[in-house]
This record gives structure tokens, sequence and C-alpha cells, in this order.
């Protein structure tokens, strides 16, 4: 075997004596977690602590909690911001918002929230429907740090510009402005939007269904899973969604071919905006 | 699992019309898979897999989350993801930019080098900026096979120079002559036979 490939299968175990580590000391648990981006951001980890090797970095999890509290945050994916995919959400605006006025009471889950964006921008979007007031959002998030930051909800104000564009993509019906309070550099949601909101630590990994949605958004999350983790979580957001809910998924993410068939039907095939048959 | 040859072809600026002969020129019968990562804007409507496939006689289509890798396709990098090569299929994710690129095409060759080691052929065409050329060194180190576009063919020299900068590759080939030698090679794997360390 040449030298470089010897050298790859000897990270590669150390690697699932991390992962076995990890678990089993702290109950993190990412073995069901797709390896390749996994691998990177360890060996980011590893470059940052000025570590030799996985195996190094084992040992100091082990021993110092505070190194696994940073292994998390590098774990933790955070690629977010206001009206991402602004085509998203001009198709949630007219192919969903329209089947949630039948509803006394909208719930909706942001699984994989991280800081919040996307989570304020539904409640941006929702008010301007006039659903808002019956709707309660729940963000989740697997990182406790990313939800605390979403709670606080101070954005870049910077990035308010860049926002405002994919707001108006979005179908915005005012300025994305008249929704923050801007003082220092700092952008803050105003109080009305905050109300009903919740943000919440969840690991969809191992935690169970915590309430009955009429719609869960999961975008650019389940992609960092393997494809056994993805079948439970598909299987997790199932049952958590009421009969003719709504599941929306990544513009790269698809059904696993059996549920695509059997349990949903697909409002928007280029938004992957799915529906609960019954 | 039984994973495919794969090919994977870096470029950014002056990268559509370098793969338009490239792609063009691969026949209907090529049994490796084809992984482009060329680097776009987000948001505009994309027409990069029309526009490819109109000169290309395989399937051309961007790459889904969890794809199996199969033989005689051209799978597109889709703009605002990295592509990962897995075993037998792909997975994507939203990491960080990597040489303000992402898709990265360092992040695709270098992930398909660790899965799937001499089974990969690595392509680097015009381009602007350094991507690539870690990538490149690493297909080239674990046992696969690298192809650098001839700098003064290429509309922009940058990438195929940082490339040339980081590994020694099997060919440095004119653009015409690429799309010849992968048609002839069928994918162009395994060239070194298994490989020498260096």
């Amino acid at each position: 075997m040449n030298p470089a490939a010897h050298e790859l299968d000897v990270e590669g175990l150390e690697l699932e004596l991390l992962l076995e580590a990890m678990f089993r000391r702290y109950g993190a648990d990412f073995r069901g977690y797709a390896r390749s981006s996994l691998r990177r951001r360890i060996r980011n980890m590893v470059r940052d602590e000025r570590l030799g090797s996985i195996s190094a970095l084992q040992e100091k999890i082990l021993r110092e909690p505070e190194a696994m509290v940073r292994l998390l945050d590098h774990l933790s994916v955070c690629v977010t911001s206001m009206f991402r995919d602004p085509s998203f959400f001009l198709a949630f605006r007219q192919k969903v918002v329209p089947h949630l006025f039948s509803a006394p009471f909208v719930r909706i889950w942001c699984a994989g929230a991280a800081t919040g964006e996307e989570v304020y921008s539904l409640a941006i979007l929702l008010s301007e429907e006039g659903l808002f007031e019956r709707c309660r959002l729940y963000g989740t998030d697997i990182n406790a740090h990313l939800i605390e930051k979403a709670r606080r909800g101070v954005f870049d104000a910077a990035l308010m510009g860049e926002y405002e564009a994919n707001y108006r993509a979005a179908g915005g019906k005012g300025s994305l402005s008249d929704y923050f309070r801007v003082a220092y550099d700092g952008a803050t949601p105003r109080h009305g939007l905050k109300r009903n909101i919740l943000f919440a630590q969840h690991n969809l990994a191992i935690d169970g269904s915590f309430n009955e949605f009429n719609v869960i958004l999961c975008r650019n999350v389940m992609i960092y899973f393997g494809a056994e983790l993805q079948n439970r979580v598909h299987e997790l957001f199932f049952q958590s969604l009421r009969r003719k809910g709504f599941l929306c998924l990544g513009r790269r993410e698809s059904l696993p071919r059996a549920l695509a068939k059997t349990r949903y039907e697909t409002v928007d095939a280029e938004e992957r905006i799915y529906r609960r048959r019954s | 699992m039984n994973a495919p040859r794969l090919v994977v072809v870096g470029a950014s600026w002056g990268g559509v019309d370098a793969l338009q002969i490239v792609l063009g020129a691969l026949p209907a019968t090529f049994d490796a898979a084809v992984l482009v990562v060329l680097h776009r804007a987000q948001g505009v409507r994309d027409v990069l897999q029309h526009v490819l496939q109109r000169s290309c006689s395989l399937p051309v289509g961007d790459v889904e989350d969890k794809q199996p890798i199969l033989p005689g396709r051209v799978y597109l990098a889709p703009a605002g993801y990295h592509v990962h090569v897995e075993d037998a299929h792909f997975g994507l994710s939203v990491d960080d930019p990597v040489h303000h690129a992402r898709p990265s095409i360092d992040v695709a060759m270098s992930t398909a080098a660790e899965a799937l080691g001499p089974k990969v052929t690595g392509v680097v065409l015009t381009g602007a900026g350094r991507d690539g050329a870690e990538g490149l060194a690493l297909i080239k180190r674990l046992g696969g096979c690298a192809i650098v576009q001839e700098p003064s063919d290429a509309a922009r020299a940058d990438l195929p120079r940082a490339a040339l900068d980081a590994v020694q590759p099997d060919r440095v080939l004119a653009l015409e002559e690429i799309a010849t030698w992968l048609a002839e090679r069928g994918g162009g794997a395994e060239v070194n036979g298994g490989a020498s360390p260096d």
C-alpha cells in the first residue's frame, strides 16, 4: 500500500475511535454523520489545537471537557442568512401559506435553525400574510451556543443590504428594515416578531418528537447525515407532521424514494416542498 | 461496494467553453463517471446544465445529496454546495468556502482521492485563483492520475499554473488533447497501474 493510503487508513480508524469516545464519554452521537465533511472539520480542529493527530485530539477531549465544547463548535454547521434561497420563500408564500389559513393554530418547526435567520425570515413572511398571530414557530438546533444567539437575535447590520435583496426576491411586501431596529452595528428584530417564536436545543440524531406540526422545515441539515440517520430523521418528521402537513427540504435534497411515493405528494419539485398524504 | 472510476474536472474562469470541448468529445460509451466542479455564481437562473448537455452525449445533471455514482454520467457540483465523494455516492455540504469557492475543486478532488484512490483522474482546466492544486496533488499521492491543461492553451492560466506548482502531473495537454486522451482511455484512471509513491 502506498504510504499516503496507509496514513489515510490509520486516520480513518482514529476518526471512528474519536466518534466512539465522544459518544461514550459525553453522549454526543455523531456516529451516524456522513464522514467526509466530519473528517475535514475534525482535521481543522486538530490543526487549530496544534495537535499531531486525531488520536491526540481524542486524548484531549477525554481529559478536558472544555476541549470537547470547542470540538462541538467545530462540528456545528452554521451557514445561514435571511431569506436564503429567495425562490424557496416565494414558493412557500404562494403554495404553502394559502393552506394554513384553514387551521385555527399553526405550529412550524425549523429543525437545524442555527442562529435563527430562517425562523425570523418565516416570521416576517407570515406576519405579512396575516398569519403570524396564529402561528408558533419552534427553532431547534443541536448546538446550545447557536440557540442562545438565535434567542438574542442580533444580526450583523452590514449584511442587511444583502438580506433586503433576498427579501424582495422572496416576494417581500414592504422593507426588511421595518422589522429591525439597528443600533451600532447590530440589527435586532422588533419586539412583536419574537413573540411567537421559541428556540430550544434538540438533537435530531437522538431526541424524539416533541409536538405535532403543520409545517416542518429542515433545509441543508440532513446532508450532513449518513443514509441510515437520514432515514431515522425522516421517520421522526413523518410522525411529527399533521396529516396534510408540509415538509420542506434543501434545494438538492430528496425524499427517500419509498417515502416519496407512499407518504408524501410533491407540492413544488424544484423547491423541494412536500405534503404528507394522510 | 463496487465504486466506479471517476474523473473530476475543475475549472473557473473560461470554464464553460473549455468544458463544452472536453465533455463534447466523450463518446456515449464512456465508462467512467465525470464530476464537474465549475466556480459559478449562486442565485442566477441556472442554465449550466442545459448549456453543457447540448454539447455532451452523456446525461448531464446537478448532484443530489447521496446520489450513487454511476458510470457514463456527468455530474455537476451545484451552486452553493461543496460536493464530497463518499465511497460509491456523492454527498453535499454547505461548509465554509475554500479559496473563496463553494463548490470548491479542492474539496471534490480531495474527497474523491480519499474515497476512491487509484480510481480517480483529476483534470485542472482554465481559471483564476488556485483552487484545485491541493486536491490534484492528493489525487496523485493516493495513486490516481493527474492531468493539467497546458497554461498557454488556457483562457486563464492561474489555475493550471498553481496545479503545476503543486504536483508533477501525468500529462500536460491542450484542451482537444485532454478530450481525446480521456475518450481513448475511458476515464484514464489507473494510468500508473497501482501508482508509485513519490
